[in-house]
C-alpha cells in the first residue's frame, strides 16, 4: 500500500468510532442471546471481529457516498450511520424495523443514510452498487459507492462482471472484500487460485490493495486512498481487509469443525477491538475508566434498541401481501 | 395516422420519453453504435451521446443489476436483453432483487427499471434464441410484464412503462417488428392492465398477447370465412397486471374460451389464465376450457420441426373449430 497521508482523524473522532466498533460488537453479541432465547427468530450472521473494516470504510464516506452490504450486513449498517433501535426492530420481525418487518436480518435497507441493502444472496449487491455508482457518474455528483462482500462472493460471476463493467466504465467505486478466510466452513484457499483476492484486481486493471482488516486506521487510511481515486474520475479500487470471524457462519454453526481452536486463539490475540484499545490508550486517549464508562454506555444503548424493538408493534397481518407494487 | 413499423414504434416511444425525461438512459449489449440486435435503438447514440446510450460488457445478470441500482438512485434505466432466452442469466437480479426491493426493504423506495427483450420463434434461431418466457417471471411477484402486439401497443405501452415506477419486463415479438400498424403521433402511452378486444366474435372467446394475437386474428378470420365461426380475440396487452375483469366479460358473453400461449404448455400462463376463469366465470362456460401452447420440449432450428413446436394459425383455427361445436 502506498503511503499516501490520509486525513488524520481528530481524537473525539478516532473515540467515536472506537465507540462505534463497540456497538457493532455488542449488537451482534447481544442478537446472538436473543436468538438463544428464542425472542429473535429466522437467521443472522454476526460481524463480530470484522468490525474495523466496516467502521474504518465508512469513516472514510460522507453522508451522500452509498454502501452496499452483504447478508453479514449489521456493521456495515450502524457503520454508515443507521439506527440500532430500527435495525433490532427489524431483526424482530416488527413495523418499526427499516424493511417493516419484511426483510430481517439479511434485506436491510436504510436510503435515508446511503446504505443501499444488504443482502441475501451471496455476490447479489455487488452489480446493485455498480448501478448506483453509474447513476452518480451519470450526473458527474462527487459521490462514491463502497461493495462490501466476503471473499466467497469472489466465485460468482456477478462478482467478475460488476468489478469488469466499474472497472472497464472507471465508476466511482470501492469493492471492499472482507476476508475472514471462511464461506461458510469453505476455505477460500480450497476454492481461490490466487493467494490473495485483490489479486484479482490485475486482470481488471485496477488497484488491488491489501490491508489488515483488524486495524481500523489502516482500513480509515486504504479506504481514504481509494475513494479519494473514485471521486477523482480514476475509477475502482478492490480492497481486501484480511479479517476473522470470532463466531460461528450464523447462529446454527456453535462447533467450527472447520476450523481449529488455535487459529482463533491466534486470531482473538489480534482482536480489532483490542487493537484500537491499545492505541488509544498508548495516545493517551483511554483509561481503565473511560474505557468501563464506553462500554458501559454501549450496553446501554443496545439495551435501549432491545426495548424498543420489544415494545414495537407486529406489522399488520392485513398487510401480508400490499406493498408488492409501488404506486398501488 | 402514420404506418409504421413496430420496432420504429419502439424506438418513437424511447426516443419521446429521452427527451422528455432526462433521467431515461438506455443500457445494453450493442444497442449504441450496432443499434441492438434487433436495431430498436439504431440512431439513439447518435441523437444522445454515449452517457445516455451505453454498450455494455456480456454480463446479463450484471446489467438487470446496473439498472436497478441506477434506479435505486433517481434514474429512469432501459436495460435490453438481447434476446428472452438471455434472462435466464439474469434471473437473479431479476427475481431476487428488483422484483423484490420495494416489498423486501419495506416500501422505502421503488426499482423504475424497465427490461426490454425480444421473445418468440418463427425464425429458425433454435433452442436458445426462440423462447417466450413470460411464464417464469409472471410467477415473481414485484414484477410488470407488458407484451405489445401491435405497432400502437409497442409504443403506447413502452411509455407506460418507462413511467411505471415498478420493474417492467418487456416482451417485444421478435417476429414482430417488421410488422406495420398504425401508430399515434405524440404523447400515445397505453394504460397497463387493460385487454383490448383484437377481433370482435360472439361464439367463442380467443385470449392471447404478443404475437399470438395475430395468429388468433388470422385465424378467427379463416374460421368465420369457411365456417361463419365468429370468435372474439382478445389482447391482454400486459400479463401483470392482468386483466382479469376483461376476460371473466368475455368469457361471460361468449361461453367459450381459448388461450393462445407461445410458450410450453406445463405451468403456462395458459394454465393460470384458465383457472382465474374458474374462478372468475366457471358458470358461463358452456364448454371446456381449450388451450393451444408451445409443445413442451426445446424449440427446434429446422423449420419443419418449429412450425410443429410452436403454435399457429392453423393449429388455433381447429382448436376453435372443435370448441366451437363442443
Ligand atoms: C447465491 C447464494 N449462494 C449460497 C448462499 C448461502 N451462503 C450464505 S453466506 C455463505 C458464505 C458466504 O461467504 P462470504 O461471501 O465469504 O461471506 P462471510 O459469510 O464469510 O461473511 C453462503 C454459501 C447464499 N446466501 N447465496
Amino acid at each position: 500500500m502506498s503511503a499516501a497521508p490520509s486525513p488524520a482523524l481528530t481524537s473525539p473522532d478516532r473515540l467515536r468510532l472506537y465507540r462505534q466498533m463497540h456497538l457493532v460488537r455488542r449488537f451482534d453479541e447481544r442478537v446472538m442471546e436473543l436468538f438463544g432465547q428464542g425472542l429473535i427468530k429466522g437467521t443472522a450472521h454476526a460481524c463480530c471481529g470484522q468490525e474495523a473494516s466496516a467502521v474504518g470504510v465508512c469513516a472514510a464516506l460522507g453522508p451522500h457516498d452509498q454502501v452496499s452490504s452483504t447478508h453479514r450486513g449489521h456493521g456495515h449498517l450502524i457503520a454508515k450511520g443507521g439506527c440500532v433501535d430500527r435495525l433490532m426492530a427489524e431483526l424482530f420481525g416488527k413495523e418499526t424495523g427499516y424493511s417493516r418487518g419484511r426483510g430481517g436480518s439479511q434485506h436491510v435497507a436504510a436510503y435515508e443514510v446511503g446504505f443501499l441493502g444488504s443482502n441475501g444472496i451471496t455476490a447479489g449487491g455487488l452489480p446493485i452498487a455498480t448501478g448506483a455508482a453509474l447513476a452518480i457518474a451519470h450526473r458527474q455528483e462527487p459521490h462514491v459507492v463502497v461493495a462490501f462482500f466476503g471473499e466467497g462472493a469472489t466465485g460468482q460471476g456477478a462478482f467478475h462482471e460488476a468489478v469488469n463493467l466499474g472497472a472497464a466504465w472507471k465508476l466511482p467505486i470501492v469493492y471492499v472484500c472482507e476476508n475472514n478466510l471462511y464461506a461458510m466452513g469453505t476455505v477460500i484457499s480450497q476454492t481461490s487460485p490466487v493467494p490473495h483476492v485483490a489479486d484479482r484486481a490485475q486482470g481488471y486493471g485496477i488497484p488491488g490493495v491489501v490491508v489488515d482488516g483488524n486495524d481500523l486506521d489502516a482500513v480509515y487510511a486504504a479506504t481514504v486512498e481509494a475513494v479519494t481515486r473514485a471521486r477523482a474520475g480514476a475509477g475502482p479500487s478492490l480492497l481486501e481487509c484480511k479479517t476473522y470471524r470470532i463466531y460461528g457462519h450464523s447462529k446454527g454453526d456453535s462447533e467450527r469443525v472447520y476450523r481449529t481452536r488455535a487459529e482463533e486463539a491466534t486470531w482473538a490475540a489480534h482482536d480489532p477491538l483490542v487493537l484500537a484499545a491499545a492505541r488509544l490508550r498508548a495516545d493517551g486517549l483511554l483509561d481503565d475508566a473511560s474505557d468501563a464508562a464506553l462500554v458501559a454506555a454501549v450496553y446501554d444503548r443496545i439495551e435501549q434498541a432491545v426495548e424498543f424493538a420489544k415494545t414495537s408493534p407486529d406489522p399488520d397481518p392485513a398487510a401480508a401481501a400490499t406493498g408488492v407494487f409501488a404506486g398501488e | 395516422m402514420p404506418q409504421m413499423y413496430y420496432s420504429h414504434a419502439l424506438r418513437e416511444a424511447l426516443i419521446h420519453e429521452m427527451d422528455r425525461d432526462e433521467r431515461v438512459l438506455l443500457i445494453g449489449e450493442d444497442i449504441a453504435a450496432y443499434g441492438g440486435a434487433f436495431k430498436v435503438t439504431s440512431g439513439l447514440l447518435e441523437r444522445y451521446g454515449p452517457r445516455r446510450v451505453r454498450d455494455t460488457p456480456i454480463s446479463e445478470n450484471t446489467l438487470v443489476g446496473l439498472g436497478t441500482g441506477a434506479a435505486l438512485m433517481g434514474l429512469r434505466p432501459v436495460v435490453e436483453i438481447m434476446f428472452m432466452d438471455f434472462i435466464a442469466l439474469a434471473m437473479d437480479q431479476l427475481v431476487n432483487h428488483a422484483a423484490k426491493f420495494f416489498y423486501m426493504y419495506g416500501q422505502q423506495r421503488p426499482v423504475p427499471l424497465v427490461v426490454r427483450t425480444p421473445a418468440g420463434g418463427g425464425r429458425g434461431y433454435g433452442p436458445t434464441h426462440s423462447q417466450s418466457l413470460e411464464a417464469w417471471l409472471m410467477h415473481s411477484p414485484g414484477l410488470k410484464i407488458a407484451c405489445p402486439a401491435t405497432p400502437a401497443d409497442a409504443k403506447g405501452l413502452l411509455l407506460t412503462a418507462m413511467r411505471d415506477d415498478n420493474p417492467v419486463l418487456f416482451v417485444e415479438g421478435k417476429l414482430l417488428y417488421q410488422e406495420q400498424g398504425e401508430v399515434p403521433a405524440g404523447d400515445c402511452a397505453v394504460p397497463f392492465g387493460q385487454a383490448r378486444e383484437a377481433r370482435a366474435g360472439s361464439d367463442l372467446t380467443i385470449i392471447a398477447w404478443s404475437r399470438m394475437v395475430g395468429e388468433a386474428v388470422i385465424a378467427a378470420d379463416a374460421l368465420a370465412a369457411q365456417h361463419g365461426i365468429e370468435a372474439q380475440v382478445l389482447d391482454l396487452r400486459t400479463l401483470v397486471p392482468l386483466d382479469v375483469e376483461s376476460i371473466a366479460a368475455a368469457v361471460a358473453a361468449t361461453g367459450r374460451a381459448m388461450i393462445v400461449e407461445e410458450g410450453p404448455t406445463t405451468c403456462g400462463v395458459a394454465a393460470e389464465i384458465g383457472f382465474r376463469i374458474f374462478e372468475t366465470a366457471f358458470e358461463y362456460l358452456d364448454a371446456p376450457l381449450q388451450r393451444v401452447c408451445g409443445l413442451d420440449a426445446p424449440i427446434p432450428c429446422a423449420g419443419a420441426l418449429e412450425q410443429v413446436v410452436l403454435p399457429e394459425r392453423s393449429r388455433i383455427a381447429s382448436a376453435a373449430y372443435r370448441l366451437a361445436n363442443a
